[in-house]
């Protein structure tokens, strides 16, 4: 037992109290020190927190971020997303894996690094963008490619790479009310002990406010039904795992605004009686760690955090940081509280809702990022002043990620109801040939859409805004987002876990030209199903790229579509591959041409 | 006769419901069948294999998750949703190697059966054609994932009732598989006792006891001389929940 991979073991548990509901963090922690989760370090943890093996093993093999073979001393992971393809990520990746002599995919034979894909790494203003141990590095070029392949060559550990590499530009291009109007530390919650709980309650359901996470509900109801929840104990949970790919707003916003977000969510815990919260933060965004942990503690220093806050006794409320692990379904909000207790990001069955079984079946206030923010602000400067901008039907604004084919891409407050031409005039996009408002799972218009507004109750978005302009490939826009799914779709109801992987099958024959008009009769058929039979949103929504481009870009489709009448369902040249492999041969009479001989 | 103020509409007729059923247990209770793969009615309904979709006021819903109430309005069988449970069916054929001639379930295997039932004369999806594992490491039972439809069953059944938790889910959408709970991976080195309940749950092939596979001949099976309609309801009598 004294060799030092166990010592680090236990000194890794007992930093988590052996909690079992800590397993997501602990395993981040076996990462950091052992590049990957071996078999028997499985059962070591298990044998630990008391978990069953398999249930440990399962943990693993469902977050990206967890490896359960080595995979090199530098894992290199670029961010797959459109916006980054569109800006040469491809190229760039055998660029690095030419530099580096390493197969894409493979680990290379001295085990020293291996390149991949990962899904949208929320840098999207700043792309194409990479992982590389899990660490942010984005405004790639064939330049900062050859440092970094230097730096891998040299086996120089990550700690010393030029910190130059790793900063994070922000691009705040316009501010409307949330965030010009200033809301210095405690104020808002100063004015909620001025006002009284029920009159700020009061006040927050004048408002109106709706979550901004997505789905739009009621704030006010939210806290109110969790404050009317029987029981002691009661949780407010952050959802900052922001995985839509397009969207890094809530970057954004924790790096910039983070007091008015622990704000938000402390005036939370007051009007609820919650003593604990909880940040759940994408593990794409590991360099805000740091900075929130010291939010944290500065406001524990000013009596804005922790026991009692503002010198008032009783009111007690601290907040944990909680680290996602590569898991986009972990955006909904009963698969983030299972991963917050631990386990399988699987959205739960409802009812019950999580503001009566929220975290550890205990009543729940989740909501986005902005959401708090926003509530600090009205809990500050009253439900009036919120309402002056907005539509009936949508008050307030909208922080937005937009990104793309724009000239100034990053963040934007606009006012609800704000057409989406006025936002793509803002971002100095040109030639706008389609849009995807709200990420792959929201709506793409086409220009001759542009004129409508940003609202729920016509194009709602959860902040992301991708133009593509007239040189871009709508077919592969859209197979990218069908990768996406199926690369994220949980895997626990049968629509979604089928129908992501047949909708991406046939995405891939249609984009090379294999495609028949029966892969559009199944991709219809399957978007129908998926919709109407999916266990989560995230199923109910992934076929939203392929219905939208069916719907509005057909012709383009139809055009790409094989004219043979009579189409193998599969590449015949393709699969003589394992042939030509096992054969050694490559040439000309070792492979099959369409168009035969 | 029935009252209306404790009944709710399926497919038209008036149906009781008594407070806390779900809509599945209160179709079944009034004689109406509604095919289900991942139900057992032993354990807590689980919801994920979707064959079991109705409409509750509209909604497409799953019939076994979703409580019902009185007043509601029920779709069941109508032709989109018989098309719907058709394809769902048609998906697990696809993403599993399902080989029923020889299978040595055929006959005793609920995905077979609901097939039957809901109509599905072919798969119309090209099978994915996974390689999945075969463990013949126990010298009692055979673990052949080609045939797993993932339903987890036997998860809980080994969980809530063994009390073992021998089986666990790894892995994630279409890459999503079921592991036993031991380092070696292998069936062989768990605690697993033929008297498990995990072992009797399973409602297709992938999990089997060794040397049982045709003692029983195929025409003499489950479902050869009962449909599976008949089966369900007869149980939903005999354990009226």
């Amino acid at each position: 037992m004294s060799d030092p991979i166990c010592r680090d073991l236990s000194d890794i548990l007992r930093r988590h109290h052996q909690d079992p509901t800590r397993l997501i963090q602990i395993l981040h922690d076996v990462m950091a020190v052992e590049g990957w989760i071996s078999k028997t370090t499985i059962t070591e943890l298990s044998r630990a927190l008391g978990l069953p093996r398999g249930q440990v093993e399962g943990v693993v093999g469902f977050y990206s971020f967890f490896l359960p073979e080595p995979s090199g001393q530098f894992r290199v992971l670029f961010s797959d997303n459109i916006t980054d393809e569109h800006q040469g990520s491809r190229a760039l990746l055998r660029t690095l894996a030419e530099a580096l002599e390493v197969e894409p995919g493979q680990v290379r034979a001295d085990g020293r690094v291996k390149i991949g894909l990962t899904s949208c790494t929320g840098l999207c203003d700043q792309g194409p963008a990479l992982l590389v141990k899990g660490r942010a590095i984005g405004r790639l070029t064939p330049e900062r490619l050859s440092v970094i392949a230097g730096l891998i060559e040299s086996n120089t550990p990550i700690e010393q790479w030029p910190p130059d590499l790793f900063h994070v530009e922000s691009h705040f291009w316009r501010r409307d009310l949330l965030l010009s109007t200033p809301c210095d530390p405690g104020a808002a919650m100063r004015a909620l002990e001025a006002r009284g709980s029920a009159a700020t309650m009061a006040e927050l359901g004048r408002s109106d406010l709706r979550g901004r996470g997505g789905a739009g509900f009621n704030t006010a109801a939210k806290w109110t039904a969790c404050a009317a929840a029987p029981g002691p104990e009661r949780y407010i949970v952050c959802n900052a795992d922001e995985g839509e790919p397009g969207t890094f707003k809530d970057r954004e916003l924790l790096a910039h605004y983070a007091h008015q977000v622990i704000e938000g969510m402390t005036i939370a815990a007051r009007l609820v009686s919650a003593q604990r919260g909880f940040l759940y933060l994408r593990a794409e965004y590991q360099f805000l760690i740091a900075p929130l942990l010291a939010a944290f503690a500065e406001r524990r220093s000013q009596g804005l955090l922790g026991p009692n806050i503002l010198g008032i006794s009783g009111f007690d409320f601290d907040i944990e940081l909680h680290l996602g692990a590569g898991a986009y379904v972990c955006g909904e909000e009963s698969a983030l509280l299972e991963s917050l207790e631990g386990k399988r990001g699987i959205p739960r069955n409802r009812p019950p809702y999580p503001v009566t079984h929220g975290y550890l079946n205990k009543p729940t206030v989740l909501n986005n990022v902005e959401t708090f923010l926003a509530a600090a602000q009205i809990a500050l400067h009253g439900a009036e002043w919120f309402c002056a901008v907005g539509t009936p039907k949508s008050r307030g604004t909208k922080i937005l990620s937009v990104a793309g084919d724009v000239e100034r891409p990053g963040t934007y407050e606009f006012p609800f109801g704000t057409t989406i031409r006025a936002i793509l005039d803002e971002a100095g996009a040109k030639g706008v040939q389609a849009v995807q408002v709200s990420g792959p799972a929201g709506m793409l218009l086409s220009a001759s859409e542009l004129d409508r507004k940003l609202a729920f109750e016509d194009v709602p978005s959860a902040g992301s805004v991708m133009a593509f302009d007239q040189s871009r490939d709508l077919l592969g826009v859209t197979q990218n987002f069908v990768r996406f799914f199926a690369h994220e779709s949980c895997g626990f109801c049968t629509p979604c876990r089928v129908g992501t992987t047949l909708n991406r099958q046939r995405m891939d024959r249609i984009v090379s030209g294999h495609g028949t008009r029966h892969d559009v009769e199944d991709l219809e058929s399957v978007a129908r199903l998926m919709r109407a039979s999916s266990h989560c949103g995230l199923g109910h929504f992934a076929a939203n790229p392929v219905v939208d481009l069916l719907r509005k870009f057909r012709p383009k489709v139809d055009r790409r579509l094989a004219s043979l009448e009579v189409l193998p369902s599969f590449d015949l040249d393709a699969a003589l591959g394992p042939a030509r492999e096992l054969t050694g041969r490559d040439d000309a009479g070792a492979h099959l041409s369409e168009e035969g001989p | 006769m029935s009252d209306p103020k404790n009944t709710f509409s399926l497919d038209g007729h008036e149906v009781p419901v008594t407070a806390g059923q779900t809509i599945l247990q209160a179709a079944e209770a009034s004689g109406s069948w509604i095919p289900t793969l991942c139900h057992h009615p032993e354990f807590e309904p689980h919801g994920s294999c979707r064959v079991c979709t109705v409409k509750l006021n509209g909604r497409t819903v799953s019939a076994c998750t979703t409580p019902v109430r009185a007043g509601d309005v029920v779709e069941l069988d109508t032709e989109e949703l018989k098309g719907l449970r058709q394809n769902l069916v048609q998906f697990l054929f696809t993403e599993g190697n399902h080989f029923c001639p020889s299978c040595e379930q055929s006959g005793d295997c609920r995905l077979q059966a609901v097939g039957y039932a809901l109509g599905v004369t072919g798969g119309h999806y090209n099978p994915l054609f996974p390689s999945r594992r075969v463990d013949a490491s126990h010298p009692d039972v055979l673990l052949e994932l080609n045939r797993c439809i993932l339903c987890e069953l036997c998860v809980r059944a080994s969980a809530q009732v063994d009390k073992k938790d021998i089986f666990a889910l790894s892995g994630r959408g279409i890459d999503k598989q079921l592991v036993v709970n031991a380092e070696s991976g292998r069936l062989a080195d768990t605690n697993l006792a033929l008297s498990d309940k995990a072992l009797s749950v399973c409602p297709v092939g992938a999990i089997l006891k060794k040397r049982q596979g045709f003692l029983v001949p195929i025409g003499k099976r489950t479902y050869d001389e009962r449909s599976i309609r008949e089966r369900d309801l007869d149980r939903a009598k005999e354990d009226p929940q």
